[in-house]
């Protein structure tokens, strides 16, 4: 395929908006010299943080016992939870709710990875040498887990003060939903489980946090994303006055996606830390934390249900939504699911509306935003459903769509709950895009495919692509009634200020917080447009600085924010300047200012070119000679837009919300096919067309597409992260969370349609980078429908699962062949049963397993195993396979004891490698050679190993259970060296085949 | 993510290297290429006392074809092995499995003596060595050995050398004539650990094939006159023997089905 | 035998990018964190520490490798060459970098600096490479703002200029 999709040029007349102007950014990037936060140098003496993090998923903190990393020489401080507690508030969220976040675990752990203690030492490696002399006792509880069981009663409760795991339920009817179902020809229902994912930005979050005794706060350095609304939620945390917390952002953010927004607990964390150890402190997440414990998109359970007429006019939809935060809501969460209320009907003309939403809380990572931000979990629903109704029908899905789709005559189309769709032409994007993207073809191709008996799918998948968002969306989740009380709450300011210094030249500062979106590059070519200048000759510095910058509440970057805000930010304020220079060019010139014109670096008449001034002469009568100003213009030249948008108005009192201010429109569709024997999706041919109105650049928004199609491939085959019943994590590195790759990333193409501009942005941009998120999951999903017929696609879809929907019975084995298939009652353990035969009487073998002293030398790896009561146990024992150890803190405990017959046994074993609990009954019988010893173990394994070795901890543990087996045979048969072959008949010798031991 | 503490130890020669390994036992950890330890070290999985690197040693960077068969040192990396004139005449079966070990950027610095020493189940190189009949060679001060591929990998990352004990050398008998080989796997990404990865090679009548991925360490049966839907009921019953766990890339019954599709796929490649 | 304690800082040098450089670095301390941080070369980044995503891939003795995957002790007396080191002896973008610029082959810069030494070693190594063997080349690199396509249209291109330009030097 051809290396640009986008034509060079999108333009009109000779602007450098429109063009494929490359970028500035790449100047520093491409040599080196970047600067993301790591980069920039600290101070002397600065610190660096570490943190202890939570092996269970939900677990009282019964103690934590820090001395002995206080007093390690390069300790600078030790911070609890509970400290943490004392010294700030709550963080706060944009409703009353019962749980109490302060960015550390008090009292309890809720998630695996939740911060526990952090460290100040000299450096990271020290400070992670302490981490491991911090001893944490837990009792651990049962977790919840999925989002729909978790607001069952019978859940375990993981904020003391709700009622419910469910903190926020709100039914929002729109249109007459009860009346549109009773009067249908049909209806029909569809239940969607959406998965967690993130798009794990390769720079991860970085604060620098240094205590400023002039204003009794902070300065922090971090790669913050915005919005900055959450500056305040950080400074009342802290306690201090908004201006005392100065937040910087260096130039450079190593991608986002999203993922730091919420990255402010930690800054308010290592504010605390960093007035403890009285010196600046630097903590840069590493990848396993990052996976484990940053932020992901919510997980989501939607029962969606439609009703339709026999033509296929969908008259009504209701969607209950169970949005699965995870074990703490952090500002702006819940916002995801209120950011598309305005759109729950997509770009379909549906008139009747009902949407339940219960945000619940689970032992899981906490949520934040994910690029697409909440658009996947919805569409994925919205776009199921009308393939779901099509195959009902017996019609076409593309038809389907069409019929239901708002027409261009109806723009601005203001949908049922809210949204104001500002422009577009649905149906003639659609028509572009099957024609240039060869739909018929592609029709024929799965013909053929199918007819020699392949699995061949198409699916087709549109969406509106909101962009940035309305700031009082998120009060949507009040009633009315609150919402007044609160005040209104709406708009969405963006700032930009140019200057023009004395010798002209032009200085460009913008609140956009660019994670690598080219916003230098973009801002440059607009205010060299209104300024006549080339885009080279302009600076733009997005490096952000609170105590210095123009910003508001929702500055930062996000929500497709900069094509539609930023830009018309820089376009006003560029406009400014220009109109500014233009009234004291016009007394040089002897012309009226609206005569004057700006090109090549001069200012001149619009009716003689010849009559000029150069651009920088200007500049420098404003700087230099404020007297030869006209009377009413200020010295200077320096403008900063705050830039709204009026349409961004607050929930009205039924709830219809303008979540984002423009609404651009993607279509999607493609053809997979299924290998029958692997279950392998492969997408044979993929099309993706995105009207967003004006292009600023194309070579920009073209890598917007490409790089959001490409985590929306990841989305939908590979990402997930995998939590087990028990809360236990197991995506813990990036070989166990997978993320795409050249290899597997397929070609597709990109379709340009007739673009139409948003009337609300001041150069009719929208936002482009968000659309693929929403599309490509469920277009893809919706051809694996068509290929299989059937209804429940999850995603990610890894082979073994479509492998499963394939069908088809897995052949049995010949007869007398011992398997070693795991028969799993809890799938989330590790269970090993067997006997064996051992040298020695019942009572002998009985009295060993209750002696500790000889229990200690049975035990591979046991340091120390002491009697701490009746039939209580406790030791140390260095634990591991191979080169991969790790001392433990043991607790046994036997029960049921029936001498010497019979007894079960419960143990929990801790340390830094993971925490893992244990059940296993011990049966001993009468034998031929002394004892029969049935055994019959489960144990579970929480913490770091769980998260990054889950390919391997089975076997490893076998080998451990084995290890003890066959040193219990050892002992019992006199201490001697009974060789193991001598036992390894019967179900030993399968057990030891099992573990690789046998030969 | 940073490891804990160790000191470090470069020997100058093969025999101080046994000395130290000798003197340190559990507590030391070799390294020649890291690609396996470092991930393990920054991770703190593994805390050794002292790391002796082995990776300057020029005695260890032998590559040579021996009467029997290729013999490897410590010091080989997999990007050197891979590049080796005699690669495909003598080991085809490893120039097929090679470039689905790791990136070549891990295989400029890791070994093939150090992936087979850290037997991981799901390894290429142990797969291969397990199939071709290898052996592993081993010194320490108590003198030297030959352990052949069945006895060295015992399960996950578990192996028969001794604490005191260096891996010198791998051995891989060269390829015979009369013999056809063939490696295939799956995996979600290009580079990854195999979810399964299977190697056949074929004599004859005789049929041999070796599975990784699905038992605790790769598992090898061989077959003599097998044909048609037999080879089907015997892959079915290895992968009945053989299990498979759970686990969040892929299930069991999953890494079964693969045995059958991949091990029928090799062995077919095998009598082309 | 070179013995190196645990509780010292031990002398270090080699030369990056034909500079010799030096500095003192504890036995366990990573390559990546001496480059950055004790000889302040912060062009090559880090991203994950365990060796999957190539962020921090550089050139040791004109191999390309994971720098969080190497001791600092280790590199001692090796030749190194990072990012810092691609452009032309007058400043201006070397045939990857320019290549890179013009294919809009990068978004937030993070992981670029293992990609472009990653594709350094590969196009000395092949300079005709095809689509699959650069897609091979790059499967040891995370990008998580582009599709790839961006940056193996980069590197065809860089390929096609250096066959160029050793023709011209020849």
């Amino acid at each position: 395929m051809t290396k640009f999709a986008m034509p060079e040029e999108i333009r009109e007349g000779d602007t450098h908006v429109g063009r494929r102007m490359l970028r500035v950014e790449d100047r520093s990037l491409l040599r080196g010299e970047g600067q993301f936060v790591d980069d920039v140098p600290v101070k002397k003496g600065t610190l660096h943080a570490a943190f202890l993090r939570s092996p269970h998923g939900h677990a009282e903190i019964i103690n934590i016992d820090t001395s002995r990393a206080e007093e390690m020489p390069g300790v600078f401080a030790v911070l609890t939870g509970r400290e943490v507690a004392e010294q700030t508030n709550p963080m706060i969220v944009g409703f009353e709710n019962p749980i109490d976040y302060y960015g550390m675990a008090v009292d309890k752990v809720r998630y695996v990875g939740e911060p526990v203690v952090a460290v100040a030492a000299v450096d990271r490696y020290r400070a992670e040498d302490a981490l491991d002399l911090i001893e944490v006792t837990y009792n651990v509880l049962r977790a919840a887990v999925d989002p729909v069981e978790a607001c069952e009663p019978e859940a375990p409760l993981i904020h003391p003060r709700a009622d419910s795991n469910c903190v926020s339920k709100r039914n929002f009817v729109h249109g007459e939903p009860d009346k549109a179902f009773a009067e249908a020809d049909r209806t029909t229902e569809l239940t969607i489980r959406y998965p967690r994912n993130s798009i794990t930005p390769m720079e991860t979050y970085a604060v620098l946090s240094e205590p400023n005794a002039e204003t009794g706060g902070f300065d922090v350095l971090s790669n913050f994303q915005g919005p900055f609304s959450v500056h305040t939620v950080m400074a009342l945390a802290l306690r201090i006055r908004t201006a005392s917390l100065r937040h910087r952002s260096p130039k450079n953010s190593g991608g986002s996606f999203g993922s730091k927004l919420v990255i402010f607990p930690y800054i308010v964390v290592l504010c605390v830390l960093a007035r403890k150890a009285r010196r600046p402190v630097k903590w840069i997440e590493d990848r396993l934390e990052h996976l484990s414990a940053s932020s992901v998109a919510p997980n989501r359970v939607t029962r969606v249900e439609a009703a339709y007429g026999n033509d296929g006019i969908v008259t009504g939809l209701r969607l209950t939504h169970w949005d699965d935060h995870g074990a703490y809501l952090r500002a702006p969460m819940p916002a995801p699911i209120y950011r598309m209320h305005g759109v729950s009907t997509n770009g379909y003309d549906i008139r009747n509306l009902a949407v339940t939403n219960h945000i619940v809380m689970t032992n899981k990572c906490p949520t934040g935003a994910v690029r697409g931000f909440g658009g996947p979990q919805l569409y994925f629903a919205v776009e199921r459903m009308m393939h779901k109704i099509a195959t009902e029908l017996g019609i076409d899905p593309l038809e389907l769509m069409r019929r239901n789709m708002v027409r261009a005559d109806q723009f601005p189309y203001k949908a049922i709950a809210g949204a104001l769709l500002d422009s577009g032409d649905y149906l003639r994007t659609i028509d572009e895009t099957v024609t240039e993207g060869g739909l018929d073809a592609l029709k024929k191709r799965r013909d053929e495919a199918r007819a020699q008996g392949k699995l061949y799918g198409i699916g087709y998948a549109a969406c509106v692509e909101p962009s940035q968002s309305n700031m009082g969306y998120i009060s949507t989740l009040k009633t009315g009634l609150e919402r007044e009380r609160a005040g209104p709450k709406d708009g969405a300011v963006a700032s930009v200020t140019v200057s023009v210094d004395a010798l002209g030249s032009v200085n460009v500062i913008g609140d956009s917080v660019p994670q690598g979106q080219g916003h230098q590059t973009a801002l440059s070519q607009i205010v060299a447009d209104q300024l006549g200048l080339d885009p080279e000759e302009i600076v733009v510095s997005l490096d952000t600085d609170t105590s210095k910058d123009g910003w508001s509440i929702a500055a930062g970057n996000y929500s497709c924010r900069f094509a539609p805000a930023s830009a018309s930010a820089a376009h006003q304020a560029a406009f400014r300047v220009r109109e500014k220079m233009a009234r004291i060019a016009a007394t040089r010139l002897n012309v009226p200012p609206g005569d004057v014109e700006f090109s090549g670096g001069r200012i001149h008449a619009a009716n003689n070119p010849e009559n000029a001034i150069p651009f920088y002469r200007v500049g420098g009568l404003a700087h230099w000679s404020p007297s030869s100003l006209p009377d009413d213009v200020e010295p200077g030249i320096r403008e900063t837009a705050m830039w709204n948008a009026p349409e961004l108005t607050p929930t009205t009192a039924n709830d219809e919300i303008n979540t984002s201010l423009a609404y651009g429109f993607g279509f999607d569709f493609c053809g997979v096919e299924i290998d029958r024997d692997t279950g392998v999706v492969r997408v044979d041919h993929y099309v993706s067309a995105h009207d967003c109105g004006t292009i600023l650049n194309p070579g920009l928004a073209e890598g917007q597409i490409r790089g959001s199609w490409a985590s929306a491939w990841g989305a939908t085959f590979i990402e997930e992260f995998c939590y087990d019943d028990d809360g236990t994590f197991r995506s813990g590195s990036f070989a166990e969370y997978l993320v795409p790759t050249a290899t597997e990333l397929p070609d597709f193409q990109i379709v340009h349609p007739t673009p139409h501009p948003s009337p609300y942005t001041r150069l009719g941009a929208k936002g482009i980078a968000e659309g693929n998120q929403y599309t490509t999951p469920v277009c893809v999903a919706n051809a694996v429908a068509d290929a299989l017929g059937i209804e429940d696609v999850q995603l990610p879809l890894k082979p073994a699962k479509v492998l499963r929907w394939i069908g088809g019975a897995e052949p049995p084995p010949s007869k007398g062949i011992q398997t070693n298939a795991p028969a799993q009652r809890n799938p989330s353990a590790i269970e090993v049963s067997g006997q064996m035969e051992v040298p020695a009487p019942p009572q002998e073998v009985w009295d060993l397993l209750l002696d500790p002293d000889r229990m200690a030398r049975l035990i591979p790896g046991c340091e120390r195993l002491v009697k701490t009561g009746d039939d209580r146990f406790n030791g140390t024992v260095m634990l591991g396979v191979g080169p991969v150890k790790g001392r433990f803190d043991v607790n046994i405990e036997l029960a049921e004891l029936d001498a010497p017959r019979r007894t079960t046994l419960t143990g929990t074993a801790d340390g830094p490698l993971g925490s893992s609990r244990g059940q296993g009954s011990f049966v001993i019988e009468d034998s031929a050679a002394g004892s029969t010893v049935a055994y019959d173990v489960s144990v579970e394994l929480s913490g770091k190993v769980a998260a990054v070795g889950g390919r391997m901890i089975k076997g490893a543990a076998r080998q451990l259970i084995d290890r003890f087996m066959r040193a219990l045979v050892r002992q019992a048969g006199g201490g001697g060296q009974a060789a193991p072959a001598r036992h390894r008949s019967g179900f030993l010798a399968w057990l030891m085949r099992l573990v690789g031991g046998g030969r | 993510m940073k490891p804990a503490p160790f000191d470090y130890i470069r020997p100058d020669s093969v025999d101080e290297a046994i000395g130290v390994l000798g003197e340190y036992g559990d507590d030391a950890r070799v390294i020649a290429g890291g690609q396996s330890l470092l991930p393990m070290l920054n991770m703190r999985l593994v805390r050794p006392e002292v790391l002796i690197d082995i990776s300057r040693l020029d005695e260890l960077k032998q590559l040579e074809k021996t009467g029997s068969g290729v013999r490897i040192g410590a010091g080989v990396t997999q990007g050197a092995l891979a590049i080796w004139v005699g690669l495909e005449p003598d080991l085809p079966l490893i120039a097929r499995a090679l470039p689905n070990v790791g990136h070549f950027q891990t295989r400029n610095r890791g070994t093939v003596c150090g992936s087979i020493c850290h037997a991981d189940p799901s390894s290429e190189l142990p797969l291969c060595l397990a199939l071709l009949e290898g052996e592993v060679e081993l010194r320490s001060d108590r003198g030297a050995r030959r352990v052949p591929a069945s006895d060295f990998q015992q399960g996950v990352l578990n192996t028969a050398r001794e604490a005191d004990e260096l891996a010198t050398n791998v051995v891989f008998p060269a390829a015979s004539n009369g013999a056809a080989y063939a490696f295939d796997e799956f995996n979600h990404r290009h580079g990854d650990f195999a979810v399964v990865a299977v190697a056949a090679r074929s004599e004859g009548a005789r049929i041999s094939l070796a599975v990784g991925g699905v038992a605790d360490r790769p598992e090898v049966r061989h077959w003599t006159g097998l044909e048609g839907s037999a080879i089907d009921d015997a892959l079915n019953d290895l992968a009945w023997e053989l299990g498979g766990n759970d686990d969040i890339h892929a299930t069991a019954q999953y890494r079964r089905q693969l045995v059958r599709h991949l091990g029928r796929k090799v062995i077919e490649e095998t009598a082309r | 035998m070179k013995n190196l304690s645990r509780d010292s800082r031990h002398h270090v040098t080699f030369r990056l990018n034909g500079v010799t450089v030096e500095g003192f670095s504890e036995p366990r301390m990573l390559l990546s964190d001496f480059l950055r941080h004790e000889v302040g070369a912060t062009g090559t980044h880090v991203g994950c520490e365990h060796g999957v995503c190539g962020a921090c891939t550089i050139l040791i003795d004109g191999t390309a490798s994971r720098s969080c995957l190497m001791l600092a002790v280790q590199a001692d007396g090796a030749e190194i060459d990072t990012i810092e080191g691609l452009a032309n002896a007058d400043g201006s973008f070397g045939i990857l970098q320019q290549a890179f610029h013009e294919n809009f082959a990068l978004q937030c810069g993070f992981c670029t600096p293992g990609i472009l030494m990653s594709l350094s070693e590969f196009l000395q190594d092949n300079p005709d490479p095809s689509v699959d063997e650069i897609k091979v080349a790059l499967s040891g690199n995370v990008c998580r703002c582009t599709s790839y396509h961006e940056i193996i249209n980069a590197c065809i291109d860089a390929a096609a200029a250096l066959r160029t330009s050793k023709a011209e030097a020849r």
